[in-house]
């Protein structure tokens, strides 16, 4: 609709929240993992051992100079056994470092709480912290608590809506983990200078809202609210979460620092609870288990590096033979090609279909029926985005704002005709910033 | 761990999203057939066994062309989809219910039938196929089978049988509209009478209670937006009653607000409305555009039903929007586009 409204569209892509009530597991160590070096979307970090050389759980084997970066820990004591080159699910190849565990989980001496007492320390503890935007986006956490402007900076918001499909970690983060999310989120807003703090939730977890809502009030905390989002898809995109919590418009390339805001994972928020009490860097993830070839979908925690195939055999194997395996959600996880692959930090499930649920229906004609508009957060045209860039009409598609599409899939997800226009508005992007760079 | 497990190095790759809706193009039509049913079946009620066949006709003789061309063409065959179905049904109800030969007009035994085919053909091959096939055409193929006939076969176009319950002592009547145009409704109908469908008109467009059902499911499934129907029909009813309170009244002294709810009732706005001016491929995608072709087509219905010489304009009104379309489009994305640019109008609507 043209009129004001608060809410943005959304769609109803199924719940499927099938493990919701798994209280999580933890996965014994692997005989070896993968620790895969490009953790994050900035530097990939070069590795700090060697062929033979011991590690113990939590020491840095991984770190670079470049500024965007994030620095790379053991998940596991025992002996590196290689440092090999792998395909990665992006399709570049990743520097991956192989440890075979000892079996002891021997922890690093040097492990301790950090000292915080200013934000420049804060920032710097974090950046050890090894973490990244565990929602998805694995960009580095400490450059996000790092803001140009810190004055102009007042509200944290928290990211717990999880609006994927069949995805249950941040749910059971929230209700196992709710102390270490509001430590955390308090560690932050106190080094940070913010005033208030949200988290957003879709309103099918209204567990873990009351949940917040009691710790709130047990513990006197005045400046943190739980903020119920419509459970509907993309909720938990940071710019509709910005949006529906703050009523601010947040335009692609706008960084949510220049509305006021940082949005941040519950996930993350928690890890950072922890950390600041333990000192343990980023070594470990709860993640999510489930499709329909998954013989017993479960919420586990496995340590970074675990192969895929090992966190299907902790769950019970194969029931049936997968054609896809997904590394996040099914709306805009990615699928990858074989389950050697280890898992890295900001998976939050791995998802294993059947060629049964694997199966999308053949394309068929346009009938301009508008849906993919109407399902658009932002209110674009995803079947202009299409045409134009079958015409290579690059005018048009900046025209279109074909830059603003967040990817999120909606409009894939509801087109009758199941053509797959997130991914043309992908290509779109892409031949639209290869256009300017080569107009430069 | 010791890992016994096949390892699976080839599996599909794809990009997201992984899952789709379950609503396709074939459920969709399929959706459409079903609002169309309640009209189907009273025109069944009112008019017998000649809606039964021609109903019939229409629908075998649109999936038949849309085979046989791209069958011809070597294409995709998508008859499948169910398309062509809604088309040859919207086509059928578009027709007078005439199979037999009537006193009135001379014409040859079969040739309703016929008619019906050629309707079925133009409506198919020429309008739809021709032009690129499902989603490529610009006019939708029902509302130009229905003038080409109109246009081709005026007396048989023209030549309303009663229906099984009207008290009138003849086997055609004129539509409401008709009796309009000739400038008396001495004649005319009750309004409920119109409501129910129990008037001289094409098969499926005589009872409005039977389209509005339709209507409400269809706009309950989400398969079509209200937003062109209600600026249709809301634009003809307001341009009567201004029209007619202007010059002070309808013929026979009727009210402005009793001209206003004949002209809704009358003839094809609510049908067209509900099932013509929603065509997807031929109507505007976005919410603005909506509201300027209902508007426009109510628009252009009123002004041939009021000024031009013939009784009725609906047809004519859709495919004349039909045609402006594209630029209605160009000009809803100018103005309402993307939640930022909606934001940037509404700080200078403030400043």
């Amino acid at each position: 609709m043209f009129f004001k409204s608060r809410h943005l569209n959304s769609i109803n892509a199924g719940h499927h929240k099938h493990t919701a009530g798994c209280a999580t597991e933890i996965m014994p160590v692997p005989a070896t993992v993968r620790i895969s070096m490009s953790q994050n979307i900035g530097a990939p970090c070069k590795p700090l051992v060697k062929k033979g050389d011991t590690v113990l759980v939590g020491q840095k084997i991984g770190d670079t100079d470049a500024f965007l970066h994030v620095p790379v820990h053991a998940s596991v004591s025992g002996k590196v056994t290689g440092i090999e080159t792998q395909r990665n699910a992006m399709g570049g190849m990743d520097t991956m470092v192989v440890i075979e565990s000892d079996g002891q989980q021997t922890m690093d001496p040097e492990i301790k709480p950090p000292v915080v007492t200013n934000h420049k320390e804060f920032v710097e503890a974090v950046k050890e912290s090894g973490l990244v935007g565990l929602g998805g986006a694995s960009f580095p956490t400490w450059l996000k608590f790092n803001p140009k402007d810190m004055n102009s900076v007042k509200t944290l918001i928290i990211n717990g809506a999880e609006c994927e499909p069949f995805i249950t970690s941040d749910h059971r983060t929230m209700l196992e983990d709710a102390q270490n999310v509001i430590d955390g989120a308090l560690a932050v807003m106190k080094y940070l200078e913010l005033d208030e703090c949200y988290i957003g939730i879709e309103d099918n977890k209204q567990d873990a809202i009351d949940n917040f809502d009691m710790m709130f009030s047990q513990q006197g905390i005045n400046n943190m609210y739980t903020f119920p989002l419509k459970a509907s898809y993309p909720k938990g995109a940071e710019r509709v979460l910005i949006y529906e919590v703050l009523g601010k418009v947040c335009d692609a390339g706008v960084l949510p620092a220049d509305l006021g805001c940082i949005v941040s994972n519950v996930t993350s928020i928690a890890f950072l609870g922890q950390y600041l009490k333990d000192g343990i860097p980023l070594i470990s993830k709860r993640m999510t288990v489930d499709g329909d070839s998954v013989a017993e979908p479960k919420n586990i925690v496995a340590p970074i590096g675990t192969e895929i195939h090992d966190v299907v055999e902790f769950c019970g194997g194969y029931r049936k033979p997968p054609k896809k395996i997904l590394m996040g959600g099914p709306m805009m996880g990615r699928a990858i090609f074989s389950d050697r692959m280890p898992i890295v930090k900001n998976n939050n499930a791995i998802l294993v279909f059947s060629r049964e649920q694997a199966w999308i229906p053949e394309e068929t004609a346009c009938i301009n029926c508008g849906r993919c508009h109407q399902a658009c957060p932002f209110e674009l045209l995803p079947t202009g985005f299409a045409d134009a860039y079958e015409a290579g009409n690059v005018e048009r598609l900046n025209d279109l704002k074909v830059m603003q599409c967040m990817e999120c899939g909606s409009c894939s997800f509801v087109c009758p005709a199941h053509r797959p226009l997130a991914f043309m508005n992908k290509l779109g992007k892409a031949m639209v910033r290869e256009a300017s760079t080569n107009g430069k | 761990m010791a890992s016994n497990t096949k390892y699976y190095d080839n599996l599909t790759v794809s990009n997201s999203p992984h899952l789709v809706t379950s609503l396709d193009t074939t459920k969709t039509m399929l959706f459409v057939v079903a609002a169309l049913c309640p009209a189907a079946v009273m025109s069944i009620v009112y008019f017998g066994v000649p809606a039964v066949v021609l109903i019939a006709v229409c629908m075998a003789a649109c999936a038949f062309f849309e085979w046989a061309y791209e069958k011809i063409l070597n294409k995709p065959v998508t008859v499948r989809d169910g398309s062509a179905l809604v088309t040859g049904l919207i086509l059928a109800l578009n027709l007078p219910a005439n199979l037999t030969r009537l006193e009135s007009i001379q014409y040859p035994i079969f040739m309703p039938i016929l008619i019906a085919i050629i309707g079925s053909f133009v409506a198919i091959v020429i309008v739809k196929q021709l032009f690129g096939g499902m989603g490529r055409n610009f006019a939708n193929p029902a509302i130009v089978g229905r003038i080409t006939l109109f246009l081709s076969f005026t007396s048989f176009m023209s030549c309303w049988p009663t229906t099984n319950f009207q008290k009138i002592d003849a086997v055609t009547s004129a539509t409401p509209l008709g009796y309009l145009a000739d400038g008396s409704l001495a004649y005319a109908p009750s309004l409920k009478d119109m409501f129910l469908g129990n008037i001289g008109g094409a098969m499926g467009e005589t009872c409005a209670l039977a389209i509005l059902i339709g209507a409400i499911f269809l706009i309950a499934k989400k398969i079509i937006s209200p937003i062109i129907p209600v600026c249709f029909v809301a634009t003809v009813f307001i341009f009567a009653l201004v029209y007619y309170a202007v010059i002070g009244g309808g013929p026979d002294g009727q009210s402005a607000l009793y001209m206003a709810a004949f002209h809704i009732f009358a003839g094809g706005v609510m049908f067209g409305a509900v099932f013509c001016a929603t065509d997807y491929v031929t109507s505007p995608i976005m919410p603005l555009g909506k509201v300027l072709f209902g508007i426009g087509c109510g628009l252009v219905t009123m002004i041939i039903r009021l000024f031009c010489s013939y009784p009725e304009g609906v047809s004519f009104a859709i495919l004349f929007m039909n045609i402006m379309t594209p630029l209605i489009n160009n000009f809803a994305e100018d103005q309402f586009y993307g939640i930022s640019k909606r934001k940037k109008a509404a700080a200078e609507k403030n400043a």
